[in-house]
This record gives C-alpha cells, structure tokens and sequence, in this order.
C-alpha cells in the first residue's frame, strides 16, 4: 500500500474561536457537508420508517389468502409506495447522507466542492418523500415501483402524476449528490493521498457516482415522456396510440438496473472499511476491491434487460444480457472472498458494528447466490415476477443496503455525534433483525419456485403457511427498528463519551475530534500510512499524528 | 479436507434432493429443472464455504478480553486472489454454456416463433374506440410487419422447428381473466384444455394492459403484451389439472386473474371441445365463460376468484368500491366492453 513519509512541520498557528453547530442549524439550509449528512440520514430513516408500516400492512394483508385487511386497490398503493420510498428515499439518500459524512473527512477536505449544490440536493428530498408519501391520502400510485405503461396510464392520473414528479425531483437530487461527490474525490484529495491510497469507501463512491450520472437521465427521460402519455395524451409508451411499452421497460432499466448497484456500491465501500477496523487487519486485496467497484460499475451497466427476459426481448438478446449478469458475480466473489480474506486470522471484536458488516456478508451471498441463478434465463422464465424474485431483491437490498447502512451507522455514530452507542442494545437490535431477516426473506424463495407470483394481494390458499411465517419474519422486522431507534436517540444526547478514536482506526476521519469541528481539520493530516495498515510496525509513533499547516501544505509537503 | 468433501458431499445430495420445484408436467420442465438443481449444487456449495468460513472466523479469531494487539498484517494474496477470480469465472462460464443449451432445447431459438399465424386476430385498430376482430387479410397484413418481425416467447424444439403445431391455441389476456380461442374449432373458453402428448402452440395476446401467461408445472412464461404476439409452444407429458397464472402486475385484482390448464387424453380433449361447440339446435348451451353483456364484472370475476378462495361476495363489494373511485373504472368496465368483440366471431347460432 502506498505510503508516503512525510517531515511533520509544527504549526504554531491562531486559532480563531471556532463557530459552534447549533440544533437548530440542522432544520436549515446548511453548507457543512456534515450538518447535510445527518440531515440525510434523519430524513431517510423517517422515509425507512414509513416504508416499513406499509410493508408490515401489506404482510397483514398476505397472511390470509383473501383479500380482507385493505383493499386489493390500497393493496397496490402500498406496494408502489413501499418500493417507490424505499429504494428513492430510503437506500439512495442514506448513501448520499454517509458519502456526504466521510469523504471530505476522509480525503481531507474542509468541505464538499459545491456546498450549497450539496445543500440543495438534499433540500429536494423532503418535498419529493413528502409528496410521495401523502399521495396516499387523496390517490396514490398503483402501478408498482416500475410503473410500467400502459396500466400506470390507466390507474389515475393524479397518482401517477405524483410519482412521476417525485421521482424527477429525487433524481434530480441524486445527479447533484453525484456530480459533488466525483469531483470532490477527483479535486479535493489532501495533496499526499493518491487514487491509490484512497480509503476504499472513496473508490466505490467514485463507481457510484458515475452510474448514477451515467443511468439517471435516462430514468429521467423515461419519466418525462410518461408523462406526456398520461398528462398530455401522447403515445410513446402507449400501444393503442402506436406506442411501444417495451421502449419504457429498457429506458427504465437502464437506470434501475445500476440502481441496485447506486444502493450496493457505497455500503460496499463501508462494509470495507468497517471490517479491518474491527478486525484488526489491513483490508485483504485492496486494490482488488477497489478495480472490482469500477468493474461492477461498467458491467452494471450493460446488463439491464435481465429484467425483461420474459418481456418483449428477442433470443439473442436474453442471451447477451444472460452472459453479462453472470459476469457480474466475478467482482462481485472478489469482495465477497476478499472480506472473507480480511476476517481470517485478524482479532475479531464482535460489536453491533462488526456483527452488522459480517451479516451484510452472510446474507448478501445468498442474494448472490440467487442472482446467478435468476441470470440463467430457462431458470428466471418461470422465476420472474415470482416470490423468488421478491427473495432475491430483499436479500440483496435489506440483506445488502440495510444491514450495510445500519453497520455504517454503529460504525461512524461515535464520529458524527462523539458519543458511544449502547452495545447491549445494538447485539439485541443485530439479532432480531438477522433472524427477522431470514424468517420473512427465506420462505419467499419456496413460494415463488412453487408458484405464488408478486405484487398479489389475493393468492392461492395451498400457500397460506409460508405467508403467515413471512408475516411473522416481517413483524419481528418491524419490532428489531425499536431498539436500535431507542439506542441512537438515547445515546445522541447521553450515550458515553467517544473521544477522537474509539475504535484506534487509521483513515482521516478518526484524527479529527468527534463530532468533527466546522471545518473538519484545524490543520489538513497528511498521509503517513496507508488506511488499512493494522498491525504494521511503523505506527507506534500514532499518537501523536503528523500534522501540516494547511498554508505550507502544496509547496512543502513532497513525497518522499 | 475432511471439511472440504462433506461440503461436496452435501451439496451434491441437497442440489438433487431440494424438492422446492411444483411438479414437472412436461420434458422442457424436467430441462430447466436439472439446470436449477445444477445451479442449486453450486449455490449449495458456495453458501456452506462463505458461512463456514465466517461462523470458524468469529469464533476461532475472536479477540480475547484484554488483547489490545493488532492482527497479522497481510495485504493480500496474489495466487489466492487469482484462483477466486478464476473459480467463478469457470463457474459462470460452465453456467452460462448450460443455460443457452437448455434455452435452445426449449426452443428459444425457434425463427418461427410468434410468427404471425393464419387465424382471426383481434386487436384495436388506431383511431377506433372498439376492438374488431380483423378477418380481412388485407388489414392484417401491414399490422404484423409493423409489430411482429421480432421473435418473442418459446417456440418449437430443434428437432420439431418448422413442423406445423398439433394444436394452436390463441390465449388473450384482459383484466382480469384469460380467454382461450380455438381458431380451427372457434370455441371460445376460459380455462384452456390441451391433450396430452401433443405439440401445442400458444399464442400470447393481451387486449388492454401488460399480463404474463405462466404455468408453473411447465417452467414456462411469456408476457402477453398489447399489439406484439408471442408465443409459448410445448409438448405436456402428464394429464391432469394445473394452474394458469398471471404473473404481470395488471391491475388491484392481478391476483385473482386465475385459470386452470387441463391436460387430457386426446379423447377426452375430443369430447370437451365437441361439448364446447354451440350446435344450431340447442341455441342456449352456452359457451364457457363467453362474455354476454348483460353479466356484471364481479359475475364474470367470481369465476376465477371461487379458484383461489374469495368469496364472490366481498369480490363484489371490493368492485364497487372500485367503481365508486371515479377513473378506476376505466380500467375494469371499458375492458370488458372491449372484450365484447370475442363473442361477435363465435359461430352465429
């Protein structure tokens, strides 16, 4: 790993009294990136929250076979809002809030390159979530989270209007997000830190950040000419005009396929992280996990139409898109076996933090696992639109994202608010979601194989047992958020103190105080060691870390 | 090692012996089904290996109480890195040239496939507000250039391509309910009959929004997608009675869009079709789940809802509540009013 020997340089240097982060600047438009992040992930969480009652209605719902708790028409509602809220301002936004939070800490940098971009991108995520969640009062989307034409034409205009809208404002917020986080990591590095010594984090926002300006714009292209179909009477997508369904299908993937790596990458990155931390080894292979991300990245890319193999898509095409999914899973195994790498031999602490990074794994894999087989197309055509896929998507995105997201959280809370989280608490709140987790998730997969198909809300009687233990899993779900909820609320204001570097860690993030002052550094670090050094003898002088004047840093501080 | 042949061992025997697949009704269905148990061997063996490795790791590398002490510093591995690159790649290799076997075994590669056929075919024409059945060639002609150039669905088997079909079924999919056309015979019914043991071709159709025709027990399913025909051709090898499934989301009631496919011996095939067939006689032998107009929706749904277990009543008050809502009705009445057309190419009795 690159390091790079620096002469310390004594900065003796004024100190102007250093402005303090008020309560209420949280509730404003504020520029500091990390004033942003909490504010993303507070709002995301509200967004998880809502997201969660209506899955825990719709698992009501599907614990009988009839449709008897809502409406067959509230039935679709709910499940075009739960998936609508839960990938737009649940997963994509709290990977913003966590890339807002660690890449200027992590690079060094005092902020995000456009501040007030940042600001703004984030500010259109509550009208956007807002509007979306309160269709539900006058009429709400029903024609699920993919919206396809001609039946989103067909179920109310003002419904599907809404969706629309939101989601070309949360797209919008997501392209800014995006174009902030490339060019603060491309422009904004400490001049000691290289590409290569970047924290891996850092690397799979990059990925990150290209698909989404790379896929967004076409979703949002999709979107307007919806639009015009349902509002204005045109018929791009609408077959009794002319229109063809399957051209949205492709537009739609083209961003929504990527989409699932927008939501993995950056919990990738954080899992990454998280895991030599805690086990107290330097990440194994990092330049492998690092050239993976931009690899999952491209191939993400070109592999969308798998969504649509029983759709209009012709032979050859199945096939191509068949072998480009499976290829996916080549990078993906190198982080998998990677991380696996890094545990091996290391000094495990087994805190919530670690024990959320190590079930992102354990589960992750069997949504792998799954998505290999969905790629063989014999197979996904009697998968497709089964339960088996509803498993598949929910151990790559709660079993991926979620856990990913609540490791990250227990992993940087100390960081973002100086103090501890509660163990006890974040081992009961691990284990409840694990097994709720694998209760509501697992089952799916029998019943798709079988032949329950998705987004039902009546269904074949003889698939009654399975449905109620999935409604079983899903309540445990609901319950496992309360302690966790207790955990971060109580310990925001009394948890114990955290001190600069809980967890003895070696990225920029941890030299700084906690939470970290208004402009991160009072002087920018300079790279002495690479992030993932643990165990390297060179760090007894850690204590005390090296520190520049950030006036002499561009001239002075050459590489050795 | 020891470790390494019983995780072999037992991925080899849950691969074969998983039981999570429904009954295979035909060859295709046991095709696809060794393809998933090869699959599931794989995805077996990959699970235990990740699990094992990380439930050995917590335990056996735990830090002991007290020990403040870094691990080892190793940053990698290029041998070790390189053979789990090449494993999967293998794997996926070996997985993909299976698939596209199977996938030609099944008869995706079939040219023919959703060729537009010689029968009646409905559809709206652009600017007409009623779908009209288009007998005349010369109007369905330049309408199948434009749509229906491009292969969709599963068409015949390598070794029976190019041979015409034992039987064609036309199979339209409306919300909320399939209808199933016999062109040679012009039977119209809701629930699809097929003898067994004979090489049958589906043609996919859907008159208002995007449905998909699925049958579990065949491992087969193809969208049914407005103006754009495919086609789902197979040969059942086992008589009895399976579900038809819609597996596209198609509305508040997609999952009460129900039928039943029932393979028969060729004789008991011969004797349906015969009962479905109005003789000019007996004028009020009425057609299975024709679409009179004067049935309401939730008559003509509580056919399919009795299949899955809804009470005809609760479906009745869930459709008027639906009508109550204003601009869903679009959805469900206009559909049935386009619907109407079938009944006009029954034979007049």
């Amino acid at each position: 790993m690159t390091q790079t020997e620096v002469q310390p340089t004594v900065s003796a240097h004024a100190h102007h009294a250093p402005p303090e982060r008020k309560w209420w600047h949280y509730f404003t438009f504020n520029t500091d990136h990390k004033v942003i992040a909490i504010q993303y992930l507070v709002t995301s969480f509200i967004f998880y929250l809502i997201g969660g009652v209506m899955a825990s209605a719709m698992r009501t719902e599907l614990a009988t076979p009839n449709s008897d708790f809502v409406s067959p028409e509230t039935y679709n509602n709910l499940l075009t809002l739960h998936g609508t809220i839960m990938i737009f301002l649940w997963i994509i936004p709290a990977g913003a809030g966590l890339a807002n939070f660690l890449i200027p800490l992590m690079i060094g940098a005092r902020d995000m390159a456009f501040p007030k971009m940042n600001a703004l991108a984030f500010w259109m995520i509550p009208p956007a979530g807002i509007m979306l969640a309160l269709s539900l009062l006058v009429d709400a989307p029903q024609a699920g989270w993919t919206s396809y034409p001609p039946l989103s034409l067909m179920t109310g205009k003002v419904g599907e209007g809404i969706w629309i809208f939101s989601l070309l404002i949360s797209g919008t917020s997501s392209i800014l997000g995006a174009l902030n986080f490339l060019v603060t990591l491309l422009k904004m590095r400490v001049p000691s830190m290289g590409l290569n010594s970047m924290p891996l984090f850092c690397w799979s926002m990059l990925a990150t950040s290209a698909l989404v300006l790379i896929g967004t714009p076409v979703l949002a292209g999709a979107l307007i000419l919806l639009a015009f179909d349902l509002l204005a009477g045109t018929a791009f997508f609408n077959p009794s005009g002319g229109g063809d369904p399957i051209v949205y299908q492709h537009m739609f993937w083209f961003y929504s396929h990527p989409a699932v790596y927008i939501m993995v990458l950056p919990l990738f990155g954080a899992i990454s992280e998280i895991l030599p931390v805690h086990a107290r080894k330097p990440i194994f292979g990092y330049r492998a996990i690092a050239y993976s991300s931009l690899a999952i990245a491209f191939l993400g890319l070109i592999v969308w139409a798998h969504h649509m193999f029983t759709s209009g898509t012709p032979a050859w095409l199945r096939m191509f898109f068949m072998i480009t999914t499976m290829v996916i899973a080549v990078p993906t195994g190198i982080k998998v076996f990677s991380w696996l790498g890094t545990l091996w031999g290391g000094k495990i602490a087994l805190n919530s933090a670690m024990l959320f990074a190590v079930g992102f794994i354990a589960v992750f894999v069997i949504g792998g696992i799954s998505g290999v087989m969905v790629a063989a197309v014999p197979f996904d055509i009697h998968v497709h639109d089964t339960y088996f896929i509803v498993a598949h998507l929910h151990y790559v995105l709660f079993g991926g994202s979620v856990f990913g997201i609540y490791a990250a959280l227990y992993h940087w809370f100390p960081k973002m608010t100086g103090r501890m989280m509660n163990e006890p608490l974040g081992i009961t709140h691990f284990i409840l979601t694990f097994i709720g987790m694998n209760l509501t998730f697992m089952p799916m997969h029998v019943l798709g194989l079988q032949g329950m198909n998705r987004r039902v809300a009546l269904y074949d009687p003889q698939f009654t047992t399975l449905n109620q233990v999935c409604t079983v899993g899903a309540y445990l779900l609901a319950i496992s958020t309360v302690p966790f909820l207790f955990n971060a609320i109580w310990s925001w204001s009394k948890g114990r103190k955290a001190g600069d570097n809980p967890w003895k860690a070696l990225t920029f993030e941890w030299l700084t105080t906690s939470p970290p002052a208004i402009e991160n550094f009072e002087v920018l670090p300079v790279l002495t060691w690479g992030p993932y050094d643990y165990g390297v003898e060179h760090l007894s002088e850690g204590e005390e870390p090296p520190l520049t004047s950030p006036e002499l840093q561009p001239n002075t501080s050459v590489a050795s | 090692m020891l470790a390494g042949i019983l995780l072999t061992l037992v991925s080899i025997w849950y691969g074969q012996n998983h039981g999570l697949m429904p009954v295979e009704a035909s060859d295709d269905a046991a095709l696809v089904d060794g393809l998933f148990n090869s699959m599931m061997t794989v995805g077996t063996g990959i699970f235990l290996l990740v699990w094992g490795v990380i439930i050995i790791s917590l335990i056996r590398f735990r830090r002991r109480a007290g020990d403040e002490t870094d691990g080892p510093p190793i940053e990698g591995n290029i041998p070790l890195e390189i053979v789990w690159t090449a494993i999967p790649a293998v794997i996926v290799l070996v997985i993909g040239v299976y698939s596209f076997d199977v996938y030609n075994a099944l008869g995706g590669f079939d040219p023919e496939a959703a060729d537009q056929p010689d029968v009646v075919q409905v559809a709206m024409l652009p600017g007409e507000e009623m779908a009209t059945p288009l007998i005349d060639s010369a109007i369905q002609k330049p309408m199948s250039a434009h749509h229906h150039h491009m292969a969709l669905g599963v068409g015949a088997d390598p070794e029976t391509m190019g041979n015409a079909p034992d039987l064609t079924v036309k199979v339209m999919g409306l919300q909320y309910a399939w209808i199933f056309t016999y062109p040679e015979s012009g039977v119209v019914s809701g629930e699809l009959h097929i003898p067994n043991e004979k090489d049958v071709k589906l043609i996919i159709q859907a008159q208002d929004v995007l449905h998909a025709f699925w049958l579990p027990q065949f491992r087969l399913k193809q969208d049914a997608i407005p103006k754009q025909d495919a086609e789902l051709r197979f040969t059942p090898k086992r008589i009895g009675e399976y579900p038809i499934v819609c597996a596209e989301l198609c509305g508040p009631y997609h999952g009460a869009m129900a039928s039943k496919l029932y393979v028969e011996s060729q004789e008991d095939f011969d004797r349906w079709l015969q009962a479905q067939m109005p003789t000019p006689s007996s004028s009020e032998q009425p057609v299975a789940t024709t679409l009179p107009e004067n049935r309401s929706a939730a008559e003509l749904l509580a056919v399919h809802a009795e299949q899955i277990g809804v009470d005809s009543t609760v479906l009745e008050q869930l459709h008027s509540q639906h009508d109550s809502q204003g601009s869903g009705v679009i959805s469900l009445q206009s559909n049935l009013d386009r619907a109407e057309p079938i009944t006009e190419y029954l034979p007049s009795t």
